[in-house]
């Protein structure tokens, strides 16, 4: 059970009518990194947004390291060590570098002051420095502020955001959709950075060679369920297999029952 | 692990790259109005010569005429102080509408605690209660007055951060029920006579002392701080500010309240000032506050601004008054051209960060 970072038993969200996930069960192992593949509205960011405590599960449970975890929010799933990149970047627009990738949980001098305690820009000017150099993320000047940044440098800002603070487990939810050929190296590079440092991932992509360029296993979701759990490393499995599990051609044999 | 051929080289904290602030502009508008100023008042047949900033009254011992920046500074002090607060309100995306009433509000509060006993002898005309509230050490009044302010900005905060009243609704009532309780407090007449002491807060020179004390205080704080940090980082982006773990409700009241604190400091002074409270004190305050921060540059957008462009706003606010003034303008003009600038100042400002993105 030690080596076991996330698993989840008959997790389930229904919006009313709409069945969106049904019984998904899943594990990630130690320093594992899994993509989560699927079409729109396969149930791949609704399974996200459940373990990240963004919504509220209709059942189904959740265990982090062998806890059963509960969380009521964004923030509960953060504390426990479930670092998230979202599609939707958690960056302040007016603010730089350091400012953004310390948010929250700044470096403080004087801490006697409560509220008003100052804080160590020397000391996190130096830490981004070192976190952007070991992910290998460039940024021109990190004083300048996000606004003034391209679409791929705000991504690296964010994942390097999740990455300097030496997570349990992080989550990408389509880290690379919307940007070029060099930022998505970039971010590839971060993530086999992680790899390296032994952080377990879940990445959700639509990219089929950066999924089997970068991650041990592939769980495909399609219409809500579970259809298919791909060890890619085995070398058993092509971009075309996986295809034909998205679109519904197959279905992995131990799934056969449950998604139709 | 990185990757030598790309390089980490771009990695760089330069200072030379950092960009033209934005406070550069508002002081060459500064610099600019009081050019033109100048140069009316020399060239302007009707003026006949006077200069708007130069002593032309043959006295060797200065070079400025300091009673009119005197005037100037002194001027803008007062609402300075409210614009302070009213800055870091507008940094987190929101606005303050009762700081003109709260002026009034805490000036009759806090003089009814300052009051002194013997006018020239003769028991205080105005004394609102019995002797007990007479000449009392003078931190009592302060102390009142600021818990005053700090109650009115908890409500306010409450309401906005925690009920999620909109900002403008939220103050608009508090501008109300300000001005009611300015009323009602001695139902409608003038509370006079403080103590040497309380006069002294107000005395002289002593309002832009305490405006320019707050003002450094304040650019600290927004600038080196948690707090100011955790200001911007709401007003830039709200949800990732919550994401990143900052108690969002929690600090928006701390705002709303020390905005609210710092309008009950500045009705304090005013009050010591006139040695006089009265319920219709600190008219169009709020406005002038919001419109000191708004030429400062202070988006109402949030998450962008900074002490030093309000201060700087107060400055050009101040020099516009009085300049209008010098060169005889009437005072029905005077409002009409200051509303044009205000909208001006907005345009311009729009327009560049417009052009920038």
């Amino acid at each position: 059970m030690s080596d076991i970072v996330l698993k989840t038993e008959d997790l389930t969200k229904h919006y009313g009518g709409v069945h969106a996930l049904e019984g998904a069960n899943f594990e990630l192992r130690s320093g594992e990194h899994v993509a989560i593949m699927g079409d729109n509205g396969a149930g791949k960011s609704t399974f996200v947004r459940q373990i990240t405590g963004v919504e509220q599960r209709t059942r189904g449970k959740v265990w982090l390291y062998g806890k059963e975890v509960d969380f009521a929010g964004p923030l509960d799933a953060r504390e426990a060590g479930i670092e998230t990149v979202f599609q939707t970047l958690a960056l302040a627009d007016h603010l730089d570098v350091p400012d953004n990738l310390f948010l929250g949980r700044e470096k403080t001098k004087w801490d006697w002051l409560g509220p008003f305690r100052l804080l160590d820009y020397k000391a996190m000017r130096q830490d981004t420095l070192d976190a952007l150099e070991r992910t290998g993320v460039k940024i021109p000047n990190i004083r300048n502020t996000i606004e003034r940044m391209s679409g791929g440098q705000r991504q690296c800002v964010a994942i390097a955001r999740t990455a300097s603070f030496h997570s349990k487990l992080t989550i990408m939810d389509e880290p690379t959709a919307a940007l070029g050929v060099q930022e998505t190296a970039q971010v590839e590079n971060i993530i086999r950075t992680l790899k390296e440092a032994n952080e377990p991932l879940i990445l959700i992509s639509h990219n089929m060679r950066q999924v089997f360029d970068l991650v041990d296993r592939i769980i495909v979701f399609r219409r809500g369920r579970i259809c298919a759990d791909l060890d890619i490393k085995s070398g058993d499995y092509t971009g075309e297999d996986v295809v034909s599990y998205i679109t519904g051609a197959k279905t992995g044999e131990e799934y056969m029952e449950t998604a139709t | 692990m990185a990757d030598t051929s790309h390089g980490t080289g771009g990695l760089t904290f330069d200072k030379s790259k950092r960009t033209w602030p934005n406070e550069m502009n508002i002081l060459l508008a500064l610099i600019i109005i009081i050019v033109v100023f100048e140069l009316i008042g020399q060239l302007a047949p009707y003026m006949r010569g006077q200069s708007f900033l130069f002593d032309t009254k043959d006295r060797f011992d200065s070079i400025f005429n300091e009673a009119r920046l005197q005037i100037i500074i002194l001027q803008v002090a007062v609402i300075g102080i409210i614009a302070l607060g009213v800055t870091q309100v507008i940094i987190t995306a929101g606005i303050d509408l009762s700081s003109g009433p709260l002026v009034a509000a805490t000036a009759m509060i806090a003089m009814s605690f300052a009051q002194t006993e013997l006018v020239n002898g003769n028991p205080n005309p105005k004394a609102l209660f019995g002797p007990w509230a007479m000449d009392l050490p003078v931190f009592i009044p302060i102390v009142i007055g600021l818990a005053f302010g700090a109650l009115i900005g908890a409500i306010n905060g409450t309401f906005i951060a925690v009920l999620r009243i909109p900002p403008f609704i939220a103050t608009l009532g508090m501008f109300l029920v300000c001005r009611g309780i300015a009323l009602w407090w001695s139902g409608g007449n003038p509370v006079s006579f403080p103590t040497e002491q309380f006069a002294f807060i107000g005395s002289g020179m002593m309002p832009v002392v305490w405006f320019v004390l707050l003002a450094i205080i304040f650019h600290l704080i927004m600038r080196y701080t948690v707090y100011g940090k955790h200001t911007y980082a709401i007003g830039s982006n709200e949800e990732a500010a919550r994401m990143s773990g900052i108690n969002v409700k929690r600090h928006k009241v701390m705002v709303y309240m020390i905005a609210s604190m710092l309008a009950a400091f500045a009705g304090i002074v005013l009050s010591a000032k006139a040695s006089t409270a009265q319920a219709g004190m600190g008219e169009f305050y709020e406005l002038f506050a919001i419109a000191m921060a708004v030429i400062g540059g202070i988006s109402l957008q949030g998450g962008r601004g900074s002490i030093i462009g309000t201060v700087l706003g107060a400055l050009v606010l101040g020099v516009i008054r009085s300049g209008f003034t010098y060169i005889k303008l009437d005072g029905s003009y005077q409002l009409m051209a200051m509303g044009s600038i205000i909208i001006a100042a907005v345009v311009l400002d729009q327009y560049r960060q417009r052009s920038r993105a």
